[in-house]
């Protein structure tokens, strides 16, 4: 009777007595969710126009935030360094195209996962080698990010906005409509949801193939790069966020593993849910279950619902 | 010219179906238990005992047990860390509570335990597959790694939150905690992944193992040659986890001595991945090769470059490691996407029409 108290009355009396707390749960969740949304965003580009499930995302992030730091710590200015980034960003994308995916052209989808596990590791080890494998600081200042807080005053007490969370949200919109745009407007946009529908279609009207994933790679690990700044300036930037990032995985499970929109309000569920759920109910298992409160979510949501809130239906024919 | 069929004829069923039906194989692996059970524990020091054999023994278990799930029933799963650590566990647990039962019992007992959270993990697989399922698997990793943390039942309320292993003997001769010698421990690790292995080749072979691949290959059409999908893959699972458990109990019991839930971390769960993947997906043979080449790669890389007099940092090794490790992966999968075991047996056959070239 006491759980059961503690489990389905208490957390809404705390909540209904401290409303300012939840609005700040509810915000800190929101941004955390965002972040994922980002990684998982990047998922979807890859996923949308190549079929490939491409585990090294995460790791992209952190080797994207780490260039940008190192190479401002061989004294390039910032705006420069993030411009190198880009380029080595690209230099990522074309050398994954050109010697991964190339040859395994045609193979099954495992396969072509289990190669991004490759990519995966060969970046956490050159990453560690040149980089080192200490936490570092993100170069927030020199990119001219906002710091510090406001502290709005409601509900009888006090909601802090972190300036930075902000501004993520703002450049993480801009970049959801811009690739929107993108998607849907450009020449290239048309053609990567060509070979997205179907490889051989897009063969034979004359669409690149090793171009069109070149640019999707490429796409991708500009999201990175702006999560990794994001990211970097919440906290800091170290390998320990390539597991964080595997909570990509839940959200594209909520959103779809096709779906832009779904990838962003599946991060926004995962990341509010996450935190009420820690906030108010972990302390009656012992805390700490953000680790795997996000999974659980996804596993349950599976057993509904197994395409995705905006996914397509999946059909099976024998 | 040597390795060649010609001239032995089968005269009945069960010589046409065995397992190696060649007689050089049988001696090949006559040849290799003899290594392993009296070449190597009278020659090989402790470090090759304990560092590299016992290990590589125990790798290969729970690749084993991952492959039955990944490469047979073709159901992709994050968690097999997290199984090694429930077996891990539960030994713990159950020797905690009967000491004076047998200990290899315990270690064996243990991957039922494993069976039965591995069986409850896989209840979603009925309705998902592929990618979502393994994204379900992680779940069942982060939610098994959170509780060897946070529920200090497990580990006997120790204040290290860590399991230590006490001393248990068999015939008087101590084989757990540290006073067992290195080599009864690996003889002990041995004959388990000896018994399992057959354990697993026959169920395989039989009627179990046809029932996965049938599922592996589409398991649509399995359902409708009337197999029961459901009590299927949760067999799978449920063999899979008790390989796992097992060799994760090995792991703690017979080889580390004593362990903390960050031994089963998600890391552990890739690397069991890797190896399957490096070693062939749906062979036994290649859970084996796969754990050769993942486990003792690194220890390989730690000791040749002082040996040739290039001074590398261990850091420095461990990273180049990583690269390396991906590198291969991603070559193997470009070169033969069906592991060593692939390449194995075309070498085989190969041998058999030597010197000719078909």
């Amino acid at each position: 009777m006491d759980l059961l108290y503690k489990i389905f009355l208490e957390p809404f009396v705390q909540m209904g007595t401290a409303p300012d707390l939840l609005v700040q749960t509810l915000w800190e969740g929101m941004v955390g969710g965002m972040l994922y949304a980002l990684i998982a965003l990047g998922f979807v580009l890859i996923f949308k126009a190549s079929g490939v499930f491409n585990f090294a995302q995460g790791i992209m992030v952190v080797f994207a935030a780490l260039t940008l730091i190192g190479l401002h710590a061989q004294g390039i200015p910032a705006f420069v360094a993030l411009a190198l980034t880009i380029a080595v960003m690209f230099a990522l994308a074309w050398s994954v195209e050109r010697i991964v995916l190339r040859p395994l052209v045609n193979q099954p989808d495992i396969i072509l996962f289990m190669a991004t596990f490759g990519i995966t590791y060969f970046l956490i080890g050159f990453g560690e080698l040149v980089f080192g494998g200490d936490p570092k600081t993100m170069i927030t200042e020199e990119l001219f990010l906002p710091k510090g807080s406001w502290d709005i005053k409601m509900l009888g007490g006090f909601v802090s906005l972190q300036k930075i969370d902000v501004a993520a949200a703002i450049i993480a919109s801009i970049m959801v409509a811009v690739l929107s745009v993108f998607f849907s407007k450009t020449r290239i946009g048309r053609a990567l949801r060509a070979v997205a529908d179907s490889h051989k279609a897009a063969l034979s009207v004359g669409i690149s193939l090793e171009q069109i994933w070149v640019i999707v790679w490429f796409a991708a690990g500009l999201v990175a790069l702006v999560t990794g700044i994001m990211w970097g300036a919440r906290s800091n930037v170290s390998f320990a966020l390539e597991i964080i990032a595997l909570k990509a995985l839940p959200v594209l499970i909520l959103g779809g593993f096709t779906s832009i929109p779904g990838a962003i309000v599946g991060g926004l569920i995962i990341g509010v849910g996450e935190k009420l759920g820690e906030f108010y109910w972990g302390p009656l298992v012992g805390g700490g279950t953000d680790s795997w409160f996000a999974f659980v979510i996804a596993l349950i949501f599976l057993m509904f619902r197994p395409q995705g809130l905006f996914g397509e239906k999946i059909i099976e024919r024998v | 010219m040597l390795y060649r069929e010609a001239g032995q004829y089968k005269t009945s069923y069960q010589a046409d179906q065995a397992v190696f039906p060649l007689l050089q194989d049988r001696v090949g692996l006559l040849v290799i238990l003899f290594v392993a059970y009296v070449v190597i524990p009278l020659t090989g020091n402790d470090f090759l005992i304990n560092a590299v054999m016992t290990p590589f023994l125990i790798f290969s278990l729970a690749a084993i047990g991952l492959n039955l799930l990944t490469g047979y029933t073709g159901l992709l799963s994050l968690g097999s860390g997290a199984f090694m650590g429930v077996g891990a566990y539960a030994c713990y647990k159950l020797t905690t509570y009967f000491p004076d039962v047998n200990i290899i019992i315990w270690i064996v007992a243990s991957g039922f335990v494993a069976a039965l959270v591995g069986a409850i993990f896989g209840l979603p697989s009925l309705r998902i597959k592929g990618f979502y399922l393994a994204i379900a698997t992680l779940a069942a990793q982060f939610f098994l790694e959170w509780s060897f943390t946070r529920v200090a039942w497990l580990y006997n309320h120790n204040v290290s939150g860590a399991i230590e292993v006490p001393q248990r003997t068999l015939f008087g001769v101590p084989i757990t905690g540290p006073n067992a010698t290195a080599e009864t421990r690996y003889l002990i690790v041995l004959t388990i992944v000896v018994g399992m292995t057959w354990v697993a080749s026959n169920i395989v072979h039989g009627r179990i193992g046809r029932m996965w691949m049938a599922v592996r290959d589409m398991d649509i059409a399995a359902e409708l040659m009337g197999i029961r999908l459901l009590p299927t893959k949760l067999l799978a699972f449920a063999v899979s986890s008790f390989y796992c458990g097992v060799a994760g109990a090995m792991m703690v019991f017979l080889w580390y001595g004593g362990a903390e839930s960050t031994v089963f971390s998600i890391n552990q769960s890739f690397t069991i991945l890797f190896m399957i993947i490096i070693g062939g997906l749906g062979s036994l043979l290649g859970a084996y090769l796969g754990a050769a080449l993942i486990f003792v790669l690194p220890i390989v890389l730690r000791f040749v470059p002082p040996k040739l007099g290039i001074p590398v940092h261990a850091a420095t090794v461990e990273h180049i490691t990583f690269m390396i490790v991906g590198a291969l992966i991603i070559f193997f999968l470009i070169v033969e996407p069906h592991g060593l075991a692939r390449l194995w047996q075309i070498g085989k056959q190969k041998l058999r029409v030597w010197p000719f070239p078909y």
